[in-house]
């Protein structure tokens, strides 16, 4: 007996070791799963963040100007009309032109010209427009260079002229390098970017119209999905029959929420455009759309949560007298609310990044003014992503890293917002 | 089929004839007839799966809430049938109170776990009727010195025995007239037992109190009357004293010697 139950526990002993062993292997294995996720995400955003930044700092080139009456003011009288008739343009040439003696040729002015941004005459406008007292004097004005130079100098590396990818002209680069060896050239920050519209010159085009876009197509879905999605929960769990037709709703609704985006697209195309008359290009649409291709997800998310609240305290407010309403509202909802928050955000959240929907029902638009409101043509961050990526200039791969970082950042935003409110409706329920 | 012992009464409360209960194809409770009196507590004795929680919940109509429940027979309370289309469950609800075998207070404190029942009903004026409400309930169930100072609590944060008893508070909060209790000591240790049935007894005086217990001693401690359910049929209805000490059918006699279920 005593010799049995030796080798009995011998046996159990050398399993012991074998188990530990295994434990090991499989915490190593989820280690190492962990750290390769991290080291991609690392990845990814160290290489975006390298590639974007630049774009929220441009290129500023101190020039000084001198403001002739004759170019400033045509008419001669000082109006505010007749100094908005001013031939800036020229002034700038000019400028750039006294900089490098021997360039007064058309050809050589015009390669000087093309240095600073094509929005210059008009910043040069504005600023004379502001302070009229400066007309006949000389000043120095900060303007925007073009976004090759921001390029060309921003670059770390390769700066010679002929091998570089530069898209500035031998002379040009040389130009270039001579303004910032005089100290004329600084960096500041590109306002522009968060502020301007969609633009054909990279150093113009700004993400505050797809910015617009998708905070208003987030509030349509905001003010669509959420409400609903809880409310067809609520029907589904708490007071619909359980029959055949409530077992079909819910097998289509865990399909509806795996069917391809691009087709939501087709349907508001089809049925929100052309059938309900909706304008085109807009957020109220492009917020139905995402309405739609959220709700599944939000009531799915949200009849979880409501499944998951006790029974007993159903049970308990019943038989209190409540009604089956009252129940709902008093009881069962504030215990849900965390959950469908948490899920019906981060439903929102993959709206927020969704592309295919919305070229589908045309908000794949070179929109260079910001809307106003959900009936205006608008574009939205991924689409804007998408449109940069395609544009051939240099500069825009820029734009396009920079918008990266501001959509994730938006998601970001988006999922301290889905802690945040958990926490709220955990304390206060 | 009648079941042994003493059924009926001279002036029933609540009456019971010839109910059946249903889930689907399950029959869960056959014929029953019992007449319960006013202010007495009867217990509810017998195996699991014997059909005692069933009956208790055909009481106030809490088997609604199962789709699949069909109930047969009548059930009157003060001589009107509940099971009518005139009778509004929520106000039957009201009249006959409900505490559960696991103790659940809502996730909200303490005192307004004690006051959702007046405030869903309207029964307080105003505040300060609502606090006397609140203040007289705990009080009554001995938990007003335990909780004095943190009726602002989570109800969820008291012990096990005390949520029952703040269960118990929140039902009587209402004055309903009949008390339906499902094992409501289960989940308690012997101390919160004995001040629960020490509850049970005073309560008494002012509400009629139907009890399912699984404790033989429980059910001799607290009652007047003890039926013995098996298998969904009332087998034995008597007077406590009688059932335990001198029962009248061998099933009931073999339940309580502990050679039955």
């Amino acid at each position: 007996m005593s010799t049995s139950r030796d080798s009995l526990r011998h046996r159990v002993t050398a399993s012991l070791a074998k188990r530990y062993r295994r434990e090991r292997r499989f915490r190593a294995a989820g280690l190492i799963a962990v750290l390769t996720g991290l080291v991609f995400l690392v990845f990814f955003f160290v290489s975006i963040a390298r590639f974007g930044l630049g774009a929220f700092t441009r290129t500023e080139l101190l020039l000084p100007v001198a403001l002739y009456e004759q170019d400033v003011d045509p008419l001669g009288d000082g109006s505010r009309a007749s100094i908005a008739e001013g031939n800036y343009s020229r002034i700038i040439r000019d400028s750039l032109s006294s900089l490098f003696p021997g360039t007064e040729n058309i050809a050589d002015r015009r390669a000087l010209a093309a240095l600073v941004s094509l929005d210059a005459p008009y910043l040069l406008r504005d600023y004379v427009l502001d302070n009229p007292e400066a007309v006949g004097g000389r000043i120095r004005i900060a303007l925007p260079t073009s976004a090759s130079v921001d390029q060309f100098v921003t670059s770390k590396v390769d700066r010679t002229p002929l091998t570089s990818t530069s898209t500035l002209s031998t002379r040009q680069a040389a130009w270039a390098i001579a303004l910032e060896e005089e100290g004329l050239l600084r960096q500041s920050l590109n306002s522009r970017f968060f502020l301007g519209g969609d633009s054909r010159e990279p150093e113009l085009a700004g993400i505050r119209a797809a910015l617009t876009g998708s905070l208003f197509m987030l509030l349509v879905t905001f003010f669509l999905a959420i409400p609903i999605g809880a409310a067809a929960a609520l029907y589904l769990e708490e007071f619909a029959p359980k029959n055949r037709w409530t077992d079909l709703i819910e097998i289509n609704i865990n399909n509806l929420a795996s069917v391809p985006s691009i087709v939501y697209g087709l349907l508001g195309l089809a049925v929100i455009i052309n059938v309900a008359g909706l304008p085109r290009s807009t957020p109220i649409v492009g917020g139905i759309v995402l309405s739609l291709m959220t709700l599944p997800v939000v009531i799915i998310a949200a009849r979880a949560s409501i499944k998951a609240v006790p029974p007993s305290i159903r049970d308990a407010a019943l038989s209190m007298g409540a009604s089956p309403t009252q129940t709902v509202f008093h009881h069962v909802l504030p215990l849900a609310m965390p959950g469908i928050m948490t899920g019906s955000i981060i439903g929102m959240a993959r709206a927020l990044g969704e592309t295919a929907p919305l070229l589908m029902i045309g908000m794949v638009a070179f929109v260079v003014d910001p809307p106003g409101s959900i009936y205006e043509p608008a574009t939205a961050l991924p689409v804007q992503i998408y449109l940069w990526s395609d544009s051939p200039e240099r500069a825009f791969a820029e734009k396009t890293a920079a918008a990266i970082l501001v959509l994730l950042g938006f998601l970001l935003m988006m999922n301290l917002l889905a802690v945040l409110v958990r926490r709220h409706f955990e304390r206060h329920r | 089929m009648s079941a042994v012992g003493k059924p009926f009464v001279e002036r029933p409360y609540l009456s019971l004839r010839n109910v059946s209960v249903s889930y689907g194809d399950i029959e869960a409770i056959r014929d029953v007839s019992l007449d319960i009196a006013r202010n007495e507590v009867v217990a509810l004795i017998g195996p699991s799966g014997c059909g005692k929680s069933t009956f208790l919940r055909c009481l106030n109509r809490m088997n609604d809430t199962i789709d699949s429940a069909r109930v047969a027979g009548k059930i009157l309370l003060d001589g009107e049938d509940v099971y009518q289309r005139s009778v509004d469950v929520v106000d039957l609800r009201a009249r006959v109170g409900m505490v559960f075998q696991k103790p659940n207070p809502f996730p909200k404190s303490i005192y307004d776990n004690v006051a959702y029942g007046p405030r869903l009903h309207g029964i307080a004026e105003n505040r300060a009727e609502l606090d006397e409400i609140v203040y007289s309930s705990l009080n009554r169930v001995g938990l007003l010195t335990e909780v004095r100072e943190r009726l602002h609590e989570d109800g969820t944060s008291l012990s096990g025995g005390q949520q029952q008893r703040l269960c118990i508070a929140r039902t009587i909060a209402i004055q309903p007239e009949v008390i339906l209790m499902d094992e409501p000591c289960s989940a308690l240790d012997p101390i919160a037992t004995a001040r629960v049935e020490d509850l049970i007894d005073e309560l008494r005086e002012n509400f009629t109190i139907i009890i399912v217990t699984h404790s033989m001693q429980q059910a001799a401690r607290v009652s007047q009357r003890t039926a013995f359910f098996l298998k969904g049929e009332l087998i034995e209805v008597g007077d406590t004293s009688n059932v335990f000490t001198n029962p009248d059918h061998r099933l009931t006699e073999d339940y309580i010697t502990g050679r039955l279920g």
